[in-house]
Parts: C-alpha cells; sequence; structure tokens
C-alpha cells in the first residue's frame, strides 16, 4: 500500500509540485521553439516522453554495469540513440509534422531535463521507480507545452489542433505564434503559477495559524 | 574521457570497452530504424517532389531528373544540390518545361522557391514554395494566397518579372503584390530572377531538347 | 561575398539564435546576471561554436555521406568531446583564462545552441566558408543577446519589482520585449 503510494506521488510531482519546466525551469529551447501550435507541441511531448521513458528505464536497468567515471558519456550515448530512433519515425509516419519541428526534434538531446533526471534519479533508483518518475516529469513536461502551444494557437491563429474555434470575425494576434509570444506567454505562465504556489502557501500558513489558535 | 587515477578505480581498458559496447549496441539500434523508415521515407519525399513538380508545371504526367554538365544536361536520377533541374513532360512524351530550384534571403529567413519553365515560350508556368519562415498572416500569403500564386501561371520572363502595387499589373512580365508583404512578394520575384540568369543559357531550345524516348532505352 | 554577408547578418541580427531561434536559452536565462561574466561567457561559446562549425563540416564531408543515421550521435559525441578537449588545452596553456572561464566551459556541452548550429549548418547546406561564418554570425549574436539581457538585469536589481515576478518569469518577458525589438531587423536583406 505505501508503495503504491509512493509511485503515485512520484508521479504527480513531476506534473505538479516539481514541473520541469514552470518550477525547475528546465527545457526551455525545444519547449518555446515548437509551441506555436497544439499538435506541434503534442508531437514533441510524445516524442520527449518516448525518449525519456526509455533512456530512464535502460540507466536503471544498468546502473550497475555503469562506470562512474564514463556515466555521463553513456547516458549521451543512450538519449542520443532513442533520439534518432524517434526522428527516423515522425519524419516516417509525420513528414508533415517534422518538416515543421525540423531540427528541434534532434536538439531533443540537448534538453537538460533528460540528462538531468538520469544523473538525479534514473541512476539512483530501481527501474519501477524510474520508469513512474520519467512518466511523471514527461506528462509535465507535455502539460507545460500543451498549455503554452494551446495558448499559442488559440489567440495567434484562432484555432486550437487546427480547428478554427473563432470564426472569419477574430483578427489573429500574429505576436504570439512569433518568437516574441513564446516568450511573453511562458514568463506570464510562470508568473501564473507563481501566483498559484504563493496563494497555497498563504492558504496553508493561515489553517496553521487556525489549528494554533484552536489549540 | 575522465582520468582514471584513483587506486580502486576500473582501468581505462574497461572503461573504453563499455564505451565501444555501448556505442556498438546504439548503433545497431540506429541502423535497425534507418532500415524500417527507409522506404516509407523515400517514397514520402519522392511524392513531395512530385506534387510540387505538377503543381508549377501543369498537364505533366512524368518526370525527369537532370544534372547540369560542361557538356549539357544529363539525366541523373541520384543527383543532387544546385544543378539539378527536373524537366517535365506530357502523356504524348513531349517536354512541357523545366521545374527550376531557386533560393535567396526573404523577409525572415531564406526562401526556397520551385519555378517551372517553358523554354521555348520563356515563360514561367508556375511557382511553389517549398520553404519560407515568413511572417505567419502576412508574409506568408506567397504560398497560403491562391491569388498570388496564380499570378506565376503564365508570366512573361524577360526581360525581368517585375513586381507592381497589387491591382496595377498591366505587362504579361508584372506580378501583382501582396499587400501588406511587398518584400516578400518582391523577393519571390527576385528569387525567380536569379534563377533564370543562372539557367537561361543552360536549358537546350525547343529542337534540342531531351525528349522522352531516349529515356525508355 | 553578398552571400555571405547576409549568412552573418541573418544569425546575428535578423535570425539571432537566442531570441528568433530559441537556442542557448539555459544560460541566457542562467547566466545573464552580470555584464562582465555574460561578455566572457558569450566568447568562450563563440570559440566553441567555430570549432563545432570546422568539426561538424569534416563530418558531413567525409563520413556521414556513407551514414548518414550517425549524423546526430556522431555531432554530440565530438561536441562534448571537443568541449572536454578545450577545458584541458585551456588549463594546460593558459591558467589565467581557464579561472576566467570556470564552470563556464563545461556549461557549453548542455547549450543547445552547439548542436542547434552543426545541424541548422547541416540542413541548410552550408559550406567551409559558409559555415565558418554562420558559427562566427551566431557566437556575435548570442554574446550580444547575453550582453543586452545582462546589461538590463544590472539596472532591473536597482528598481522595485513586485517578488511575485522577479526570477525566471521578468526574464523571459524581457526577452520577449528584446525578442520584439530584434523583429525590427527583419526585411534587412530584401528590400531593394
Amino acid at each position: 500500500m505505501a508503495r503504491e503510494q509512493s509511485s503515485y506521488e512520484s508521479f504527480i510531482k513531476g506534473l505538479w509540485r516539481e514541473n520541469p519546466v514552470f518550477v525547475q525551469v528546465l527545457g526551455m529551447c525545444p519547449m518555446l521553439a515548437v509551441t506555436n501550435t497544439a499538435l506541434n507541441s503534442l508531437v514533441m511531448g510524445l516524442a520527449t516522453l518516448f525518449v525519456l521513458m526509455g533512456s530512464s528505464f535502460l540507466v536503471a536497468s544498468l546502473k550497475h554495469l555503469i562506470p562512474k567515471q564514463v556515466r555521463i558519456s553513456l547516458y549521451i550515448i543512450i538519449i542520443a540513440t532513442f533520439v534518432t530512433i524517434a526522428d527516423y519515425t515522425i519524419l516516417a509516419l509525420l513528414p508533415a509534422v517534422h518538416k515543421e519541428l525540423g531540427a528541434f526534434i534532434p536538439l531533443i538531446v540537448a534538453n537538460c531535463m533528460i540528462l538531468g533526471r538520469q544523473e538525479a534519479f534514473a541512476s539512483r533508483h530501481g527501474v519501477r521507480m524510474a520508469v513512474v518518475d520519467a512518466a511523471g516529469m514527461s506528462a509535465g513536461f507535455m502539460f507545460a507545452l500543451l498549455a503554452l502551444g494551446g495558448v499559442r494557437e488559440l489567440l495567434g491563429n484562432g484555432s486550437l489542433f487546427g480547428v478554427d474555434l473563432f470564426g472569419p470575425g477574430f483578427e489573429p494576434w500574429v505576436i504570439m505564434i512569433l518568437p516574441p509570444g513564446g516568450f511573453i506567454t511562458l514568463g506570464l505562465l510562470l508568473l501564473l503559477f507563481n501566483w498559484i504556489a504563493a496563494r497555497k502557501r498563504a492558504f496553508l500558513a493561515e489553517v496553521a495559524a487556525t489549528e494554533r489558535e484552536m489549540l | 574521457m575522465s582520468i582514471g587515477n584513483g587506486v580502486k578505480e576500473p582501468g581505462s581498458a574497461r572503461l573504453a570497452l563499455s564505451l565501444a559496447f555501448a556505442g556498438f549496441i546504439s548503433g545497431l539500434a540506429i541502423i535497425a530504424i534507418y532500415e524500417a523508415t527507409l522506404p516509407t521515407i523515400t517514397a514520402n519525399k519522392a511524392e513531395e517532389l512530385r506534387q510540387a513538380v505538377f503543381r508549377v508545371l501543369p498537364g505533366v504526367t512524368r518526370i525527369r531528373k537532370f544534372e547540369s554538365t560542361p557538356e549539357g544536361l544529363k539525366e541523373n536520377p541520384e543527383a543532387r544540390g544546385e544543378e539539378v533541374v527536373y524537366g517535365g513532360y506530357d502523356p504524348q512524351g513531349a517536354l512541357v518545361g523545366y521545374a527550376i530550384n531557386s533560393a535567396g534571403p526573404g523577409f525572415q529567413d531564406t526562401i526556397r522557391v520551385l519555378y517551372g519553365y517553358a523554354p521555348a515560350e520563356r515563360r514561367v508556368l508556375g511557382m511553389w514554395i517549398l520553404e519560407s519562415r515568413e511572417t505567419p498572416g502576412l508574409g506568408d500569403k506567397i504560398y497560403k494566397d491562391a491569388e498570388f500564386v496564380a499570378n506565376f501561371e503564365d508570366l512573361a520572363i524577360e526581360p525581368q518579372i517585375v513586381a507592381v502595387k497589387k491591382g496595377t499589373r498591366s505587362a504579361p512580365n508584372e506580378i501583382d503584390a501582396i499587400t501588406g508583404a511587398t518584400i516578400s512578394s518582391k523577393a519571390v520575384a527576385r528569387i525567380i530572377n536569379e534563377g533564370h540568369q543562372r539557367w537561361k543559357g543552360r536549358l537546350p531550345a525547343p529542337d534540342g531538347q531531351p525528349g522522352i524516348e531516349e529515356a525508355e532505352q | 561575398m553578398d552571400n555571405l554577408i547576409w549568412i552573418f547578418i541573418s544569425a546575428l541580427l535578423v535570425n539571432n539564435f537566442v531570441l528568433a531561434y530559441f537556442l542557448g536559452l539555459c544560460p541566457f536565462l542562467g547566466v545573464s546576471g552580470r555584464l562582465e561574466t555574460s561578455f566572457r561567457l558569450g566568447l568562450a561559446t563563440t570559440f566553441v561554436l567555430v570549432i563545432t562549425a570546422i568539426c561538424s563540416w569534416f563530418l558531413n564531408t567525409y563520413i556521414l555521406p556513407h551514414a548518414p543515421y550517425l549524423r546526430l550521435i556522431s555531432f554530440i559525441v565530438v561536441i562534448a568531446s571537443t568541449v572536454q578537449f578545450i577545458e584541458m588545452a585551456i588549463k594546460k596553456l593558459s591558467p589565467a583564462l581557464f579561472k576566467a572561464l570556470g564552470i563556464f566551459l563545461p556549461l557549453i556541452t548542455t547549450n543547445c545552441a552547439i548542436l542547434g548550429l552543426a545541424i541548422f549548418a547541416t540542413n541548410k547546406g552550408y559550406g567551409f566558408t559558409e559555415g565558418l561564418v554562420f558559427a562566427l554570425g551566431a557566437g556575435a549574436g548570442f554574446t550580444l543577446a547575453m550582453v543586452l539581457m545582462a546589461g538590463i538585469r544590472e539596472e532591473a536589481e536597482l528598481s522595485d519589482i513586485p517578488a511575485l515576478i522577479q526570477g525566471t518569469a521578468m526574464n523571459l518577458i524581457i526577452a520577449g520585449i528584446l525578442s520584439m525589438a530584434f523583429m525590427g531587423f527583419a526585411g534587412l536583406f530584401s528590400s531593394g
């Protein structure tokens, strides 16, 4: 029971409390570059999920065989292999999306979130926990990608996943799908996240204070 | 990469061995996925190119790939790079025109254009943007605006293509620029003009056309 | 020559690596607190970019035509070992410079601008000279963005800013405004 609990918690923490984008501010480069539409965000999220789960699984299973001195190089080789596999798969199945994401699929290798999870978690925990943690982190990353991509596509193009929502009367905010829109939207989302966290802290402090008073 | 200098550290031989082993396994995995996806990817790319050539050369049913050499055009299906043109043929095997690649700076980044060119009439038959990062909503009308693309169907290329203010098109070598995206429109015209300068001397006159019969031999 | 100038200006201003392609954001958001260090990190990154351009040209010309599927893995291995090698060389040759660069050198390995440069140069089909100019432009653009950001942040430190917006949120919004300003450079080469 306790074990069940802990793996659920470790999944949830990646989604919210330790969200790789909003809290740890990792993986910024693919985050901003590909989120001009919701579909691109989804594909990038899935590719990252595949790479992170695969690498975490391998690293956790092989952790006793990996010599400490060359571990970083080995992690990079493992990650690059998974990224190449993802790259070719997307190129074969979704050529149009691949054209838009372009160089940013190979750049998943340089996403510090993935290497960071190997070093900080997968190499120190069992296979099961490593996979759960990877799933949580990827879900958190995907959540951030979709939030950003959704807002940018909605405002910048008036559509979501390519479906027109506002009709012809809507004048799109073109700036949102251009690079400045990415920076500013992410900045505002971070602000929102900080605000929610601050509210929660204040609420908890208030609850604690009331409890003390009641005693 | 790291230097094993401690006593209990594993020897460099073991480190090198584990790296080499990892490299070997990863190489196998990569080659496997490459071989598995290669047919689909090649087919997709060929299909995309066919679509583009058909768009710029109406009425074409067969395509041949030529490479420009000092002795003239040579068919070479493996050719790559700047010295490549595609010849488009109608069902009777007569040459309709050439599809030519040209690229140059646009408003934002490099624009790559494919245009169809009829050497006998010295006219552009169609234009298709292969790659561009022009501003969404404005510059991207160079391929999203059907009216602008239609400018290039049957357009005189000599002395050169000129972009004029929308609605003032009067000569056969003029195109209507897009309102709000004049620079992108002019860039497309300039890129085609530059392509024409590079290629006009090298494309054989109608009597010297490489016919379809040659290809069948 | 025109073409080379366009490549340089494009990487420096119009398609600035940081502000238009979002490459090298980790150091841009993380290390841009001080003007002095930002400038140094920019120079070190430019240096690595140039070396990477040379290496990736070599790989692209002699090795990868036979094995295109090894592109990504060979790029990343070459970059990681280049940075490590440069680190060792600088440590031996100039301890003073090594001290000045400090933690920045290893940080450069994880800078996606480096891998991005190799991949973009390959996709654009650049030759040796073009690749070199592209690397110089990208490095100069990165340095420019870093220095601008650091200058603004040094000023912002003296201002009264609500606690909630301080940190990354504010830096991102500043970056957005800078990026908007850089959009003004678009069209620099096509009017005329």
